[in-house]
């Protein structure tokens, strides 16, 4: 009997563990398919971008690091200031996606954080709409 | 056996080596040209300018390791290559111009003049005499490319600082500001002059408008007039989707070869120039729909390209090395683009103009390519992947004429031999 126990824990534990890959799968088709219509145009098809006007995803480490607020805002709201991203800078105006639901933010976040060289983690529609509240905070404030 | 394979490996290492020598430095070019590096890995290398005993000068996009952006290079040996590098000040920028023994450079925002002596040795490096200052510089289009005329006139590229003058810059459906504010001050061609000091807008002439973002311009010596090439508009596509697919995009609008009359206004950012139609068409943000022509006051350029593909630098061919069609005739560098994806990118390449009776014909030819370095030639997808991408332009007093590349900076040599 406690045999069979293990056995179900064992098996529901892996029904899960896949349940939750083909959720990430299906996050990374997503927005793979945004990445094609929104972004590829200027972060190019290998996501590395164009030397000195459209800032790279590839290896950025912005993209791949912890700050998911600060990705969403980006994303949301375009880019124009002039900063310094892994020692190079760019000059082209990001266009913003006012348009964009939370759920394809986290599904497109998901897909340039595992593409390529990236291997960092996907993003969650729960963190999408924490960050909205922490960007709305920031804001108000 | 182990040991025939290993000779094997040798010899085709060793054809290599050799093939390498000969294959112009992976160009290809017309027959009886030739290429090598001049130099290689010297930061990205945009304008570039030749002395009479050919010491090359090169602007840098950016301060190099050594903190120097812009680069003397000098081949004492007289082998093709540079042996002897150097350099000079700190701040980044496109712009270079030999005028005599004064060598002018410029940032993002403001243009230098410094001599040269006899031995084209820079006297004063780190203290140039400012000709200009002030200039606009809002990120993009900041480039500061500079030519003169024979009257010692500086003429100065303003970018626009925005891709169609939108009220919100890159953003779909947003509307064209009507008059576009960006003109005042930016979006064309001012002139100066090439002695006096510390001059701003002030003391300068908006010699032509409508020019959304020029990096190539040279003075035509034969026919006393300015040539410029401009970078077209983006991502028509992108903000107009019911109006252009991306097929069309890639397509339009043309990159533009202009002769330049003082006054001009090529039009931007109200009109774009079609190339199949032969058309100068309103932009969709001030009403377009892809075939609604736009006023006929703006001028016509004098060579249509494919869209996109970024001219970077012209160069009036005044030497004898060539054969006699390239003299007096146009070179134009090609950056290759990124807004025909997700289609193929193009350019990566030296086109050749050729002009008869001081007029382009309105034909061009691709006169080196491969910068890019792509196996067989195939198309560059992404453009951060070209190894090499064609900028600045200058002619060496032997005639032979040099190109920059602006990504890890080498220096190509291109000579004719019969």
């Amino acid at each position: 009997m406690v045999q069979y126990k293990w056995k179900g824990i064992f098996l529901a534990g892996m029904l899960l563990f896949g349940l939750t890959q083909s959720i990430q799968a299906q996050n990374v088709i997503n927005g793979k398919k945004i990445y094609e219509t929104r972004c590829l145009v200027c972060h190019q098809a290998d996501g590395g971008g164009v030397p000195n006007m459209n800032a790279p995803l590839d290896g950025s480490t912005n993209v791949v690091g912890n700050d998911i607020s600060r990705l969403v805002k980006i994303i949301k709201n375009g880019f124009k200031d002039k900063v310094e991203l892994d020692g190079n800078y760019y000059s082209n105006d990001m266009t913003p996606n006012p348009d964009l639901t939370d759920a394809a933010i986290a599904d497109v976040l998901s897909y340039i954080r595992t593409s390529w060289s990236n291997k960092s983690s996907i993003v969650t529609l729960a963190q999408v709409k924490n960050a909205n509240k922490g960007n709305q905070k920031k804001n108000s404030k | 056996m182990k040991k025939i394979i290993y000779f094997l490996f040798l010899f085709l290492f060793c054809i290599g080596i050799f093939a390498n020598a000969q294959d112009n430095a992976g160009l290809t070019l017309p027959a009886g040209f030739k290429a090598n590096l001049f130099a290689e890995n010297i930061g990205g290398a945009r304008h570039i300018a030749i002395t009479k005993n050919g010491i090359v000068f090169a602007k840098l996009n950016r301060a190099n390791k050594q903190g120097q952006s812009i680069v003397r290079l000098e081949d004492a040996n007289k082998d093709g290559v540079a042996d002897k590098i150097t350099g000079l000040a700190n701040y980044g920028g496109t712009g270079i111009y030999l005028n005599g023994n004064s060598l002018y450079a410029s940032s993002n925002e403001a243009i230098f003049k410094y001599e040269l002596d006899n031995k084209d040795e820079v006297l004063n490096p780190l203290s140039p005499v400012t000709i200009v200052s002030g200039l606009i510089n809002r990120r993009q289009h900041e480039s500061k490319s500079i030519t003169f005329d024979k009257a010692n006139h500086i003429y100065v590229n303003i970018g626009a600082y925005s891709n169609a003058c939108q009220e919100q810059d890159r953003t779909p459906g947003s509307k064209g500001k009507i008059p576009c504010p960006i003109l005042d001050s930016a979006g064309g061609i001012w002139k100066f002059d090439g002695n006096k000091e510390n001059q701003t807008y002030g003391d300068g002439m908006r010699y032509a408008t409508g020019l959304r973002n020029v990096v190539g311009l040279d003075w035509n010596t034969q026919t006393n007039k300015l040539y410029v090439s401009q970078h077209g508009r983006d991502q028509l596509n992108t903000f107009f989707p019911s109006l252009y697919n991306d097929a069309q995009n890639a397509e339009l609008p043309a990159e533009t070869f202009y002769e330049i009359n003082e006054g001009d206004n090529a039009g931007w950012p109200y009109i774009y120039y079609d190339p199949s139609q032969h058309k100068k068409i309103v932009s969709p943000e001030y009403g377009g729909d892809g075939q609604k022509e736009g006023a006929s006051n703006f001028i016509n350029p004098a060579v249509a390209f494919p869209a996109h593909m970024a001219p970077m630098a012209v160069l009036f061919y005044t030497g004898d090395q060539f054969p006699a069609k390239y003299k007096n005739g146009a070179f134009i560098t090609f950056h290759g683009s990124w807004n025909r994806a997700p289609l193929p990118q193009e350019g990566f390449f030296v086109a050749f103009v050729p002009f008869k009776n001081g007029k382009a014909t309105g034909e061009w030819e691709i006169f080196a390519n491969g910068f890019a370095g792509t196996i067989d030639g195939a198309k560059v997808t992404s453009t951060n992947k070209a190894k090499a991408r064609p900028c600045g332009l200058a002619q060496g007093p032997d005639g032979s004429i040099y190109v920059s590349d602006d990504t890890k900076g080498a220096i190509f040599k291109i000579s004719y031999n019969k």
